[in-house]
């Protein structure tokens, strides 16, 4: 599923034009990515909540070459999934036939 | 910030929506992302991030507590990989 697929969804629910509905979900978006920019976090609630992390920097390994080298300290974007979306994720999947 | 507040901010910036149109919109952008993932469907979110559905075999555990031994299901965990836009946004602070 894409943006587009979703646009689609919310376009059938609501009514409202296409254009509109891709208006909003922008600013959704949007809106989510500057509050986490400013190392706020976003509880999305039966959905799950994302967060930022710091990481310090640490010695690292290329794998390949298997030189050493130093991975700089970063921000990392993390989601936790509520228990709600883990509990659907897993009912549909029984009422699927196992393979 | 939580989905009411979300909801507030986006209200705030577009025109022509009300609070509850936006309310709608939110809840039905959750609902549809949750009902994609749960049928086994990853969603993509250009610039934002992906969320897929991982399998994680069962396995023997142990009960922590009472040291008793249990079998652990076979379970679906959803897994999510920021996208390059946000990774870059979030570090350049």
């Amino acid at each position: 599923m894409t943006k587009a697929d979703i646009v689609e969804i919310v376009f059938e629910k609501v009514g409202f034009s296409k254009k509109d509905v891709s208006i909003v979900i922008e600013e959704i978006f949007e809106t989510i990515k500057n509050t986490l920019e400013k190392g706020e976090k976003v509880k999305i609630s039966g959905f799950g909540n994302f967060t930022i992390r710091d990481k310090r920097a640490r010695r690292g390994r290329n794998p390949q070459t298997g030189t050493e080298i130093t991975i700089d300290e970063r921000r990392v974007m993390t989601f936790k999934a509520s228990q709600l979306l883990k509990k659907a994720i897993n009912k549909e999947s029984e009422q699927q036939p196992a393979i | 910030m939580t989905k009411s507040e979300l909801i507030e901010i986006v209200s705030s910036k577009v025109n022509n929506f009300s609070r509850k149109d936006i309310e709608i919109i939110v809840d039905t952008l959750f609902e549809s992302m949750s009902s994609s993932l749960s049928q086994g469907d990853k969603v993509e979110i250009r610039g934002f991030g992906s969320f897929k559905i991982k399998d994680r075999d069962g396995r023997q555990g142990r009960n922590p507590k009472s040291g008793e031994n249990i079998f652990i299901e076979s379970k679906k965990v959803p897994f999510f990989k920021a996208g390059k836009e946000i990774r870059e946004r979030i570090n350049k602070a």
